[in-house]
């Protein structure tokens, strides 16, 4: 399969801060690239080299096949674009927002309104539809900068921290249109400073930290990298601790830990081996409380690869 | 050819979409029209009594200045309107767009200039009712009109460049009175030029504004019996339309380019 988006060493300075610092990335057509990192990781910067609005110091990008320097013209018929803040316009209403979009794209006039109409629906806007967008709700707007990114029918699609901001059911019901979304087969790299984000929407995640790519992969393959996969076992009675210590001493990759009724063991090899330790407890006839296989969080993950925590690196603005 | 076409079909979907702003939000053009207003009657009635215009009367002098003077604030909207679309991200979204490079800006001095017709017409109104009248044709009236306008245009396109420049909103409003004062009064708007000391009437003699305010008084037939002295007042309607075209020439490709840069702050 062909990528939509292609990026080759890209690097990008502002002063003495380096926005951009030599970043790869490859996203497959139909795909979710989730870029993940913190605040001041690079993530708009990059989205605004893809989007053509700001020229890389270095490197090349490619979108749909189409250079950002070279062919940008092209490029900016092909793609959506949502950015960091809701880019709507306060003193249109949203159907008057979605029409004018169409209308630069070029759609002709009928096509502009139908198209808008038609957004409107799928973003449930349609009772709001003529009012001025300076009384819609963060989570309508949006809604609204969304639809605006789709007037077109974009085969790539960015979206910007699509979320940040928004309370918990707003971000809720965002995360089901965009996962409605791409499952019409739309290219889509997100970027976003939330774990459980990337982790819900994205086929694959690029961590992103000081402008490189420090990881990547699908987010079991990102927990794998770190480790630390393991098998969490309380038992009823303290008498059967060390009968499930030996019991399970096959499967731990490295010590077992002990906590009052309950034992940490490292493992490897995910559910399966779940399936395995509950076999060798039960043939022991070890009595049960809870067990579970404990896998780290993505939070874990960035701690583990930067060397601090997610949101520990985030810049005042 | 299409390309131009649809260009200004851009630009034409860009100015209709500012001027729907200023009809939902009408304070705007209610205090664009109320501060001239505010000028007129307090040159008119409080300064203009001491200052002394040989063989004619104040009032019809100023009439011209304050139009010019008008029409320049008038066109700083373009910079404030677009240091607001940057901060909101909306240049972003345009800039993401397949549309022409120049058209936001092409549909920015075109609103405004629409609205600077708008005051223009509610601060003729104003001067006629404090006694100014045109003593010209009609045709040469309009002419007067129409210089005006060109020269408010060509002026947006300066004040775009210093909106597209400025960090926020709030900083165009200071950055566009430190253009706006010194041009509009060290200038014969208010009081003849004659009267300045050495170094501020050269300074006043060359400035644009000066030469569009004496063209106009001429058109308007609102002219004493002394004539100036300086070349770009003396051939004022010619010394404007120069000015208007440098202008132009200038500021448009600067413009233009500073949008391509234009960023999100
Ligand atoms: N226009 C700009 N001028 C100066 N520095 C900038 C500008 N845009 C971004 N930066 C800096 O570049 C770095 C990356 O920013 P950005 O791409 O916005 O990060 P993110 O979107 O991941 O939060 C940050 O340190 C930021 O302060
Ligand atoms: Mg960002």
């Amino acid at each position: 399969m062909a990528d939509a988006i292609v990026a080759e060493g890209l690097t990008k300075r502002y002063g003495s801060v380096v926005a951009l610092d030599g970043l790869d990335l490859a996203v497959p057509e139909g795909t979710v690239m989730g870029l993940l990192g913190p605040n001041g990781a690079g993530k708009t910067t990059s989205v605004r080299v893809f989007t053509t609005l700001l020229e890389p110091d270095s490197g090349t990008a490619r979108v749909a096949g189409l250079d950002v320097r070279s062919d940008a013209v092209e490029l900016r018929r092909r793609i959506g674009l949502s950015g960091q803040y809701a880019a709507v316009d306060e003193y249109l209403t949203g159907f008057e927002n979605l029409d004018m979009v169409g209308r630069l794209y070029h759609l002709g006039r009928t096509a502009s309104r139908d198209r808008a109409r038609e957004l409107l629906e799928v973003f449930d806007l349609v009772e709001a539809a003529d009012r001025m967008v300076k009384g819609y709700s963060g989570g309508m707007r949006r809604r609204l900068d969304l639809a605006a990114s789709l007037v077109a029918r974009p085969s790539v699609l960015f979206l910007d921290e699509p979320t940040t901001g928004l309370d918990p059911r707003s971000r809720m019901g965002m995360w089901d249109v965009i996962a409605e979304l791409v499952a019409g087969g739309t290219t889509l790299l997100l970027t976003t400073q939330y774990l459980e984000e990337a982790d819900r929407l994205a086929d694959r995640i690029a961590v992103i930290d000081h402008g490189r790519v420090i990881a990547l992969g699908t987010a079991d393959q990102l927990k794998d990298q770190v480790g630390g996969e393991r098998l969490e076992l309380t038992v009823r009675q303290a008498s059967d601790l060390a009968l499930a210590r030996s019991a399970l001493a096959g499967v731990a990759i490295s010590e077992i830990t002990v906590d009052g009724h309950q034992l940490t063991v490292p493992v490897s090899g995910g559910a399966s081996v779940l399936v395995e330790a509950i076999r060798l407890l039960d043939a022991e006839a070890v009595k049960v409380r809870d067990v579970g296989l404990r896998r780290p969080t993505l939070d874990d993950v960035f701690l583990a690869l930067t060397g601090h925590a997610a949101s520990s690196s985030e810049v005042s603005r | 050819m299409t390309t131009l076409v649809q260009s200004l079909g851009d630009g034409v979907v860009i100015a209709r979409r500012n001027l729907l702003k200023v009809k939902r939000v009408p304070d705007l053009i209610f205090f664009s029209i109320l501060s001239p207003i505010m000028f007129v009657l307090l040159f008119g009635y409080v300064f203009g009594g001491s200052i002394e215009i040989p063989g004619m009367s104040y009032r019809e002098f100023l009439m011209a200045g304050i139009f010019a003077q008008t029409v320049m604030f008038g066109a700083s909207f373009t910079g404030a309107g677009l240091a607001e679309d940057i901060q909101k991200g909306v240049i972003d979204r345009f800039r993401s767009l397949p549309m022409a490079r120049s058209a936001v800006l092409v549909g920015r001095t075109t609103s405004d200039l629409v609205n600077n017709i708008m005051v223009i017409t509610v601060m003729s109104l104003t001067g006629l009712a404090v006694g100014w009248r045109v003593h010209s044709s009609f045709w040469s009236a309009a002419a007067g009109f129409a210089l005006l306008m060109l020269f408010a245009y060509a002026f947006s396109w300066g004040m775009a460049i210093v909106g597209l420049l400025v960090p926020s909103p709030e900083v165009f409003s200071n950055a566009s009175f430190m253009f706006i004062f010194p041009l509009s009064f060290l200038a014969n708007t208010f009081a003849r030029t004659e009267t300045f000391p050495a170094p501020l009437r050269v300074f006043a003699e060359w400035n644009p504004v000066s030469s569009i305010t004496q063209a106009v008084r001429e058109l308007f037939g609102n002219t004493g019996p002394q004539p100036p002295t300086a070349w770009p007042l003396q051939h004022a309607v010619l010394a404007s339309l120069l000015w208007i075209a440098i202008l132009l020439a200038v500021f448009v490709p600067l413009a233009i380019r500073q949008y391509k840069r234009a960023a999100a702050r």
